[in-house]
């Protein structure tokens, strides 16, 4: 089906959903076609490639809600999802909140976004196997170390995504990624390690070379060759851009309408407070064209747009959709978020820390005595209490210098110290994924090991 | 045969030659083996917030996945129309990774093994909509009747009915109806206006509606959830460093999923990229440990009939007396290996290749009292609960994330202490294991394991367990 038939459907869906009685329905059809091979020591290991459709509705009944989906875009199929989401509706309750935003609300962002390549479905491939492959073979290469691997990988998608509702919206998007990426291993004596680089970009043109993939790839698990278990202690912390990364996301869970009115979070009715360390603005964009944070419109048919969330340290606007708006006595920031049916929740567009103006290199040559991360594993921040442990890997810094790799221990303390306590930010801020951040410094944490 | 008995012939019209024919253009452009994997999922679940039942949502999934084997190699495609073009293109873009004339002989098409672990007749996903709205309801009252400090409460069921049919070109067709519900409360509570607490817990497994009328009611789910809250509402910052650490039994076996089972996965040692990797026969526990991992038990969330390749599951002897005896293996780990699958072969959905994956992973009861445990210990933390956990599978090294930990001080339980990762080191951590309990205990049926983004569901257990030395990554 062409883009314009699946808006077609997705507008008798609606319609169904009207003459079966819901006095509001959204309708989401999303279809995707993914390709993905890896290769392993230089021969393809897995190599998968297929297409999905699939179509989700939710209606309200005045304020009772009901959502369904199914991947049967037959009339039969999408009949009983009309029926299915319209029974549902009888089962919940009353929300005095539930509803679509105000007609004067909906709109998409005009212009072109750059979230789409055509040259991404023309990829053949044998050509995407020896992206893969180069990439792979870049660190394998690189030193004599490194004997083995996880592979190389090579990975490209397309999706069209449309969305319709009962209040006159009616629009669809395509986009396209690929992304390459190592995964080498390092043996040295008894120990093993392993790490990875990866680079996505909407085409090919956007991404890193295979070689520089492998190389960085390669250069990260050499590093890590060595580790010891330090001495359990407080030292300044620096997080490295792509564990820096985590950090924003913490602080979204932190800042995003449902935990705000569940009273989820620990900065639940802080706006205006500050929260962080003067050095700390943190802004959502989802309008910055080409950027995998960017859409022209969230997923209730409400422009994307840019929302200062942290300026200098101040917390300015929580991150919102229509319900948890309505919860709190506010507007849409346009951050609605769901899969294919259900509420919607919310989620961020570009969501970055703004960039200082020391390196990474100067931090670092600050620091008499520290931890510079490079990975966190395990799951240990609760943003209900700020309360925040995580397993690292890293480097020891010492008289400003990045000496030994560190494995097995943790850093420790909470989301509301860590915020405070940043001391520097780095230079380096790089828009790789939805999220960005450059390299952040805190004053003290606690690091367990020995 | 199977096939008759399936949803996809009774409900699609799918036939053997069907089947027949769509092996045949998997290996049309050569390789070793080819299998077929049709899913039909019907899924249903139910929150509530606030009191309020703010969404319901039923869904229907339907697909199939074609995989082509050739040496190493792996081929993958899969359609969500059950259209015979369809899956035929399907097929010949999964074979794609093959070449040259297919090692497969023809054979005919024949039943796997029978047998049913979750004789379930009814499935929850069957049942009323108002019997399953009630339970999130009973929860929601529950936990705001249990304490005065609670003031939020959510509550969430899920169930979903999987027909699954698997037709491998050796010949063998297996269908499976796999039931699943689970249910679970998060409650929040605060005193004298302080910082609120979560508390959470949940369970389900392969089981009727009657599991949460009879067995496990909302109201368990309830009162535990809150009774965590509570606990934590007077917990101090946890301790930091080297120390003993005892495990309560349970949901704590979490510990032998993260710090052992991912990296006794057969396709991490037929890489040699796990540190497990080349090391059966040697000690990797103390004496004390012996861990199993068993897809057959009746009704629980890990278990299954068959795994997603059609292979039987059984009961997997993976550590005996701290020894390293076997990996899980798939099937084409198990090819490559010369081994036999293990029925450890499972995929999240159609759309996913399948590789090795725990079921029920545990660690068969020892011999001490609990109580002499803890009282052995002058100076450690005792563990009751975890959220979660990873592992680096190549270093070995694993954390966890303690929610509900006490400090232990001249062996007693004393105060409750804050959330903690803890973090070791998979072949070291279990040689520290000095004591073990004679209570082994499964999780209540709430696990979800990940790996190279694919969920399944499993369970842990395990018995009250000493390891003498362990870090902890607290604050204090």
């Amino acid at each position: 089906m062409t883009q314009t038939d699946l808006e077609e459907l997705a507008g008798r869906v609606i319609k169904m959903a009207a003459e079966q009685g819901a006095t509001d329905a959204e309708c989401t059809i999303a279809e995707s076609n993914d390709f993905s091979v890896n290769v392993r020591m230089r021969e393809v290991e897995t190599l998968t490639e297929a297409g999905s459709r699939g179509a989700g509705l939710r209606v309200l009944v005045g304020r009772h809600t009901g959502s369904s989906y199914t991947s049967d875009l037959t009339n039969d199929g999408l009949r009983f999802m009309v029926h299915s989401a319209m029974e549902l509706a009888k089962i919940t309750t009353e929300d005095p909140h539930a509803g679509l935003p105000d007609r004067e609300e909906l709109g998409s962002l005009k212009g072109d976004l750059k979230l789409y390549s055509d040259s991404v479905p023309g990829l053949l491939a044998p050509d995407k196997i020896n992206w893969a492959k180069q990439a792979e073979a870049a660190a394998l290469d690189f030193d004599p170390r490194i004997s083995n691997s996880e592979g190389g990988s090579f990975d490209s998608h397309t999706g069209l995504q449309v969305f319709a509702n009962s209040r006159g919206f009616l629009s669809s998007y395509r986009y396209s990624s690929v992304s390459a990426s190592a995964v080498p291993v390092a043996k040295e004596a008894d120990e093993m390690e392993r790490d990875y680089w990866v680079s996505s970009a909407r085409d090919t043109a956007g991404l890193e070379k295979p070689e520089e993939i492998g190389r960085r790839a390669a250069e990260r698990t050499i590093r890590r060759l060595g580790a010891k278990k330090v001495a359990t202690q407080k030292v300044p912390i620096v997080f490295e851009p792509r564990v820096a990364r985590s950090l924003l996301g913490d602080i979204f869970d932190a800042i995003n309408g449902d935990a705000i009115y569940r009273h989820q979070s620990f900065l639940t009715g802080k706006l205006g407070e500050k929260i962080a360390s003067e050095k700390v603005t943190v802004i959502d964009d989802g309008t910055i064209p080409g950027l995998f944070g960017t859409s022209p419109f969230d997923d209730e048919g409400v422009p994307s747009r840019r929302t200062v969330v942290i300026e200098r340290g101040v917390l300015k606007n929580y991150l919102l959709n229509t319900y948890t708006a309505r919860k709190l006595g506010m507007k849409t920031t346009g951050n609605a978020a769901r899969g294919i049916t259900g509420n919607p929740g919310i989620s961020h567009g570009n969501f970055y820390l703004e960039a200082g103006d020391r390196t990474s290199a100067e931090i670092i040559r600050s620091i008499p005595q520290g931890f510079y991360v490079t990975e966190l594993i395990g799951s240990g921040v609760n943003v209900v209490t700020g309360d925040y442990s995580r397993g690292a890997v890293g480097v020891w810094i010492e008289n400003g210098e990045l000496t030994y790799p560190v494995a097995e221990v943790t850093i420790a303390g909470s989301l509301q110290e860590m915020l405070l306590g940043i001391v520097e930010i780095g230079s380096d801020l790089e828009f790789r994924s939805s999220t960005a951040s450059p390299t952040i410094m805190v004053g003290e944490m606690t690091v367990s090991g020995q | 045969m199977g096939l008759s008995e399936s949803i996809f012939a009774q409900k699609f019209g799918i036939t053997e030659q069907d089947l027949q024919s769509y092996l045949a253009e998997a290996l049309s452009s050569g390789g070793d083996y080819a299998d077929l994997y049709f899913e039909y999922v019907s899924t249903t679940s139910i929150a509530i917030d606030e009191s309020i039942i703010k969404s319901a949502t039923q869904g229907v999934s339907l697909g199939v996945g074609v995989r082509v084997i050739s040496g190493e190699r792996t081929g993958y495609a899969y359609s969500d129309d059950l259209e015979p073009d369809k899956i035929r293109k399907a097929a010949r873009v999964a074979g794609y990774i093959a070449s040259g004339p297919s090692k497969v002989e023809k054979t005919g098409l024949h039943d796997g093994p029978k047998r049913n672990l979750y004789p379930v007749l009814t499935a929850p996903t069957e049942m009323s909509l108002a019997e399953r709205v009630d339970l999130v309801l009973r929860a929601d009252k529950a936990a705001r009747a249990a304490d005065h400090r609670v003031f939020q409460v959510q509550a969430q069921y899920i169930d979903n009915l999987r027909h699954v049919l698997v037709a491998t070109s050796e010949g063998v067709v297996t269908n499976d109806r796999q039931p699943m519900a689970r249910m679970g409360v998060a409650a929040l509570a605060r005193q004298n206006g302080g910082m609120p607490q979560r508390g959470y817990s949940g369970g389900g497994g392969r089981v009727s509606l009657d599991f949460f009328l009879n067995e496990k009611t909302p109201e368990h789910f309830a009162k535990e959830a809150v009774r965590q809250a509570i606990v934590q509402l007077d917990a101090i910052p946890a301790p930091a460093g080297e120390m003993t650490v005892v495990l309560g039994p349970g949901w704590p076996g979490i510990l032998l999923h993260e710090a052992v089972g991912h990296g006794l996965e057969a396709d991490f040692n037929r890489k040699k990229v796990s540190a497990f990797s080349d090391r059966i026969g040697e000690k990797v526990a103390s004496e004390l440990c012996t861990v199993i991992d068993d897809g057959t038990i009746d009704s629980r969330r890990g278990s299954l009939n068959v795994d997603d390749e059609g292979a039987p599951t059984q009961k997997n002897l993976l550590i005996e007396k701290g020894v390293l005896r076997s990996y899980m293996q798939d099937k084409l780990s198990s090819r490559l290996l010369h081994a036999e699958s293990t029925g450890s072969g499972r995929r999240e959905s159609y759309q996913h290749i399948p590789m090795p994956r725990m079921t029920n992973t545990f660690m068969l009861a020892g011999e001490s009292d609990p109580e002499d445990i803890i009282r052995s210990v002058p100076k450690g933390i005792y563990c009751a609960n975890f959220g979660g956990g990873q592992v680096d599978i190549t270093s070995g090294n694993f954390v966890f994330s303690a929610s509900e930990t006490y400090l232990i001080e001249d062996g007693k339980i004393t105060r409750p202490v804050r959330g903690a990762s803890l973090i070791g080191n998979g072949p070291e951590a279990l040689k520290y294991v000095s004591m073990v309990g004679n209570d082994l205990k499964l999780d209540e049926g709430i696990g979800i394991c990940g790996k190279e983004g694919q969920s399944v569901p499993v369970g842990v257990g395990i018995p009250t367990v000493k390891i003498d030395r362990m870090t902890v990554g607290g604050t204090a």
